[in-house]
């Protein structure tokens, strides 16, 4: 077995006397997809805002590569390699479909302490930032604002951001909040092919693309991973089908 | 949709900009700048011809203030950053001349990289202390930092204190009195607000400025993708600071007079309403906003000492109009003409 490339241990993360993250350990392997489902309130993004660094935790270590990244800043983790999505759409809206893309590209890209030189026709920023847009199939969407399209190519446009950083993990939360039933069959689709170049640790509420998608799946409820495994094993944990599962097949 | 025909039924004609080819939209937008400084470069030309050469005094005064709002508009426009001490910059611009000219400096250019150096130390401090605020606290902080100036400077007894400070002369060029010529005052200004507006428009178009943008958008997904924000805000902090110092030290020359009344928190106000009246994030806004509020402050003065009332409706009518201000409204304007 190859060794990590995200490894977490003991994380913990309280607000006040609320624990919403609860002594989490996990791994991720390369090319692996490692799905986190739960109910609500488990505090499943909570968990993603600790490893992409959009908060602190307040105990526990987060490794990549084996490096501590526990204290890093999201930006440097980003400039690391590790990208994520958010929940609810999170996109420089005035922008381009293209620039959003570009801009990924262009932190990724040498200095961005330039003064000179439109950074809009920049060919190497452009090119990669197409490469994103068509993997997606958003590339006949280039030209547009952000902010004109539709709630879907949304969805899709923030997954080709945070592949256009070239992430070697990617930490999607719920990609297919609010998709209609096409969309996010094929965002389920496009999921699955970028696994083959890049690591990814899912949070979705879908439980058709989760069991579909995943490698590993582990069982959140109130901050604590209470079953991780195969999505076999999962499916037939008694704890799980009571404490998840259960009132979801209802 | 392709080439818009002659005439297009109206519905659409609403969104032919968008979907126009992006260098016909760059002329157009190329086009409104372009008037911008026509009309100043042959302004001086009706005044040989006889109109009255107060005129040129305004439009110097405007030139220098628009300046001074362009350097705003860069931090408040571009940036998110509502900075209400940026007077204190003009004031520093001016207080280095009127000290240098006091110690036997006479030159311009050496008065300049004066302003620019003194102006950008004091950026680089306050900035990186305020940038560490958000929102209201960052208006008070800028705000604070810009009394402190203004105190500072009245506290300046060998500089005149209160009283401010008369330049014996205004400064000399590579040793030459030119500036004493007003003509050649007034297009040394139109040059360094061309060259100020020029080089606004690189940075905002290249690299720095794409992330500088993108973080008055959204700052969180910025940092998700590896921009940190702070070491591009403060450096277009920085930048407009210096800019600004560049409008005070011409001001200084202007009136031949420097006085603390240059950095009080009602100028910075001032400014604020120069870029919003002339429309946000737009450069030129902060030349037109400059000229509105020099224009009514001179005319309407004459009617009543209430005359900031009507600035006030003034105001009120353009910001209820949108948030583009007075570019917008001419934007439409010659989007209409254009049509017809």
């Amino acid at each position: 077995m190859s060794a990590p490339l995200l490894e977490v241990r003991n994380l913990r993360k309280s607000y006040g006397a609320l624990t919403v993250t609860d002594d989490v350990s996990l791994d991720l392997r390369p090319g692996e997809l490692h799905a986190i489902i739960g109910p609500n309130g488990a505090g499943k993004t909570t968990l993603i805002h600790q490893l992409s660094g959009c908060q602190p935790s307040d105990a526990g270590h987060v490794l990549f590569d084996g490096q501590d990244i526990t204290t890093l800043s999201m930006a440097k983790r980003a400039r690391l390699g590790i990208a994520r999505s958010f929940q609810i759409t999170s996109l420089l809206s005035g922008f381009s479909v293209l620039e959003n893309a570009a801009l990924a590209a262009q932190a990724r890209t040498g200095s961005s302490f330039r003064f000179f030189g439109r950074a809009a026709a920049e060919r190497t920023l452009n090119d990669q930032a197409m490469a994103a847009l068509s993997t997606v199939g958003l590339a006949e969407r280039a030209a547009r604002r952000a902010s004109d399209l539709s709630h879907g190519e949304q969805r899709q446009l923030e997954l080709a951001v945070a592949l256009a950083t070239r992430p070697k993990i990617l930490l999607l939360d719920e990609p297919l909040a609010g998709t209609g039933h096409d969309e996010s069959a094929a965002l389920t689709g496009l999921i699955d092919k970028l696994k083959d170049d890049v690591s990814i640790i899912l949070i979705e509420h879908d439980m058709d693309a989760v069991f579909a998608v995943a490698d590993r799946i582990s069982v959140l409820v109130y901050g604590r991973i209470i079953a991780s495994g195969s999505a076999d094993a999962i499916r037939a944990d008694p704890e799980v089908r009571a404490a998840y599962l259960g009132d979801e097949a209802a | 949709m392709p080439q818009a025909p002659k005439s297009p039924p109206p519905a659409k004609a609403a969104e032919a900009p968008a979907d126009a080819p992006p260098h016909s939209l760059r002329q157009v937008k190329a086009a409104g700048p372009a008037c911008l400084f026509a009309v100043f470069a042959v302004l001086p030309l009706l005044i040989s011809l006889g109109a009255d050469p107060f005129y040129l005094v305004i439009a110097t005064r405007i030139m220098i203030f628009g300046i001074a709002a362009l350097s705003l508009d860069l931090i408040l426009g571009y940036g998110a950053m509502v900075s209400f001490g940026h007077a204190a910059f003009i004031g520093i611009g001016a207080y280095a001349v009127g000290m240098a000219a006091s110690h036997g400096v006479t030159d311009l250019l050496a008065q300049l990289v004066l302003a620019m150096l003194a102006a950008a130390a004091f950026a680089v401090l306050t900035g990186a202390i305020s940038l560490r605020t958000r929102g209201v606290y960052f208006i008070m902080i800028t705000l604070a930092f810009g009394q402190m100036a203004y105190f500072f400077t009245v506290s300046l007894a060998a500089y005149g204190g209160d009283d401010g400070l008369t330049l014996p002369q205004r400064s000399t060029l590579l040793g030459q009195p030119w500036l004493e010529n007003d003509f050649f005052f007034y297009y040394l200004v139109l040059i360094l607000l061309l060259s100020c507006f020029l080089l606004a428009h690189c940075t905002l178009q290249a690299r720095f400025g794409r992330v500088l943008r993108g973080t008055r958008d959204n700052a969180l997904r910025m940092q998700a993708i590896g921009f940190e924000p702070l070491p591009y805000q403060l450096t277009a902090y920085v930048l407009a600071a210096m800019i600004a110092a560049l409008a005070g030290a011409l001001l200084a020359n202007q009136a031949e007079f420097v006085s603390p009344a240059y950095m009080t928190w009602q100028r910075s106000g001032e400014l604020i309403m120069m870029v919003v009246v002339g429309g946000m994030g737009t450069l030129t806004g902060g030349i037109l906003g400059a000229a509105v509020f020099s224009l009514l402050e001179e005319f309407l003065s004459g009617f009543s000492q209430h005359w900031k009332l009507g600035l006030g409706i003034i105001l009120v009518l353009i910001v209820l109009h949108g948030k583009s201000g007075m570019h917008g409204m001419l934007a439409d304007l010659a989007r209409r003409f254009g049509r017809s």
